[in-house]
């Protein structure tokens, strides 16, 4: 699945006989896997490490799990600038939001204020978002917002172009019910079996799973990554 | 008596840029490309920059190329601009949005850190800069390396035309930066001493100089740590024009005058003006 819709967009402000080379002028893309899943008491995310500008690996050790606010994160996917963007615009308006409601804000407001943006500047924007997170009201929950500003809360979900390869291992592996440790691992070898595949995704996979508790991140570096024999 | 509602013919000037010559310049690179000559392209720092955090602070690296087209435009041009006491940001792209830019967001920065009586930080600097990228969406070409050091250590960012940011510990921009990183990658180390950090830096932007049509000339340093800033310029002159061994000038009367005619050119004054001077 191709998560490049250049249509003219990165401007071509270089001519094609300058010496920036062409990996220079495309703009900056997270390629990646991102995914997340629901359990009881919380959810697991994870994502791979890469970013490329064409075929450069701009950033081998990317953080795509990014807080919004202290219980609920984002994994982006999609072009690096337009996901920024879209998160910092976000954590200020649910900050602000938090601050107004004197109580910590509930994931399907956090979902729904990406949903708005992505939707509204649909066609300005490359942005595919998974918002995951905690909160009091209905414990740990995981909605997509793919590109086109649809919104859809769903058990376990996958984002970036390396989900294509892993749709089927995660149908056939997901099961309710299952604990915070099944989770990681379960991730762990979706993220790994992904970056194996797509090379718009690789480097370290990260992890993190929110609680009532908190926050607890995982680096799980290259060669640590699971191996499956295919020789 | 009835009064008549007056049409507001000129619209007010909205922020952005201007896309209404486009259509002209279309035509005019049309024509003139038709005639054999070629439309001005805009100088482009070709460029190596790249920077690093060592144990006390950072050290930021450029070239000093400035191209437009496949001639030099500049030999000596200054790529690491300053953006606050403490931060300093080394520009790769257009040379005019990186000029531009960053002396709109030191102005601004200096402003909030008057605002604040505090030292700017360099998230700040990173923000600022993110944002009005991402506002033009990528037109403004410029490519960043952001490093200084704060109230919370020493930071570093590369920041691309559209408005991403990566914040990391050793960065690379500009043509000749898979020649630069080629070089990090094989010898970077945390907590590297200051003249550790500087060699390191120094083989980088040379590993662009000369692996990289974009850039050449000289290696300019920028040594940001808490309290000092040693901005080295040029730090190394690795492209020194040489001397010519030999004196190839013609002595005066080699070439032999064998005729000399003068021919008077009679001008007739036609009309004469007198344009003063605005001694005002």
């Amino acid at each position: 699945m191709a998560a490049y819709m250049s249509a003219g967009r990165s401007a071509n402000a270089f001519s094609t006989h300058d010496f920036v080379p062409e990996w220079a002028q495309e703009e900056v893309s997270t390629g990646t896997t991102i995914m997340a899943v629901e359990f009881d008491g919380g959810v697991v995310i994870g994502a791979d490490s890469r970013t490329t500008t064409g075929a450069y690996i701009a950033n081998r050790v990317t953080d795509k799990l990014t807080p919004i606010h202290d219980h609920i994160f984002c994994c982006r996917s999609g072009s690096a600038a337009d996901t920024q963007a879209v998160a910092d615009a976000v954590t200020y308006q649910l900050g602000f939001h938090s601050i107004e409601l004197d109580e910590p804000p509930l994931v399907q407001t956090a979902a729904n204020l990406f949903q708005q943006m992505c939707y509204r500047y649909r066609e300005e924007l490359m942005a595919g978002i998974i918002v995951a997170g905690w909160d009091k009201r209905r414990g740990g929950q995981v909605y997509t917002v793919p590109m086109g500003g649809m919104i859809v809360r769903q058990p376990v979900s996958v984002g970036g172009s390396g989900s294509s390869y892993i749709y089927g291992f995660m149908d056939s592996n997901y099961k309710p019910g299952m604990t915070k440790e099944e989770c990681l691992h379960f991730c762990t070898q979706a993220l790994a079996l992904a970056m194996e595949r797509d090379g718009s995704s690789g480097g370290v996979a990260r992890l993190a799973a929110i609680t009532e508790e908190g926050l607890e991140r995982r680096v799980v570096l290259g060669h640590q990554l699971p191996k499956f024999s295919n020789t | 008596y009835r009064k008549m509602a007056t049409l507001s013919v000129c619209q007010p000037q909205l922020g952005g840029f201007s896309f209404e010559n486009c259509k002209r310049n279309a035509v005019l690179e049309a024509e003139v490309t038709k005639l054999g000559c070629n439309v001005p392209s805009a100088r482009k720092t070709g460029t190596t920059i790249c920077g690093v955090v060592f144990k006390d602070g950072i050290v930021l690296g450029a070239d000093t190329r400035a191209t437009e087209g496949m001639i030099v435009a500049d030999k000596n041009c200054s790529k690491i601009h300053y953006i606050s006491p403490n931060i300093y940001c080394c520009g790769a792209g257009t040379a005019a949005d990186t000029e531009m830019t960053t002396q709109i967001i030191s102005s601004n920065l200096e402003l909030h850190s008057l605002s604040t009586s505090r030292l700017p930080r360099v998230a700040t600097a990173n923000r600022m800069l993110k944002q009005m990228l991402f506002r033009y969406q990528g037109h403004i070409g410029a490519a960043l390396v952001l490093g200084g050091v704060d109230c919370n250590g020493p930071h570093l960012y590369s920041i691309y035309p559209h408005g991403s940011t990566d914040k990391l510990p050793y960065v690379t921009m500009g043509s000749g930066s898979l020649a630069a990183m080629a070089v990090f990658e094989d010898r970077y180390k945390q907590d590297m001493e200051e003249e550790d950090a500087k060699r390191l830096v120094r083989d980088a932007i040379a590993a662009g100089i000369f692996n990289d049509l974009g850039s050449g000339s000289n290696i300019d340093l920028c040594v940001i740590t808490k309290g000092r800033v040693d901005y080295l310029r040029p730090h190394d002159m690795a492209n020194k024009k040489g001397v010519r061994t030999g004196n190839y000038k013609y002595k005066q009367g080699t070439t032999g005058v064998l005729t000399k005619s003068v021919i008077k050119l009679d001008l007739e004054v036609v009309e004469e003006t007198v344009q003063t001077m605005d001694t005002s």
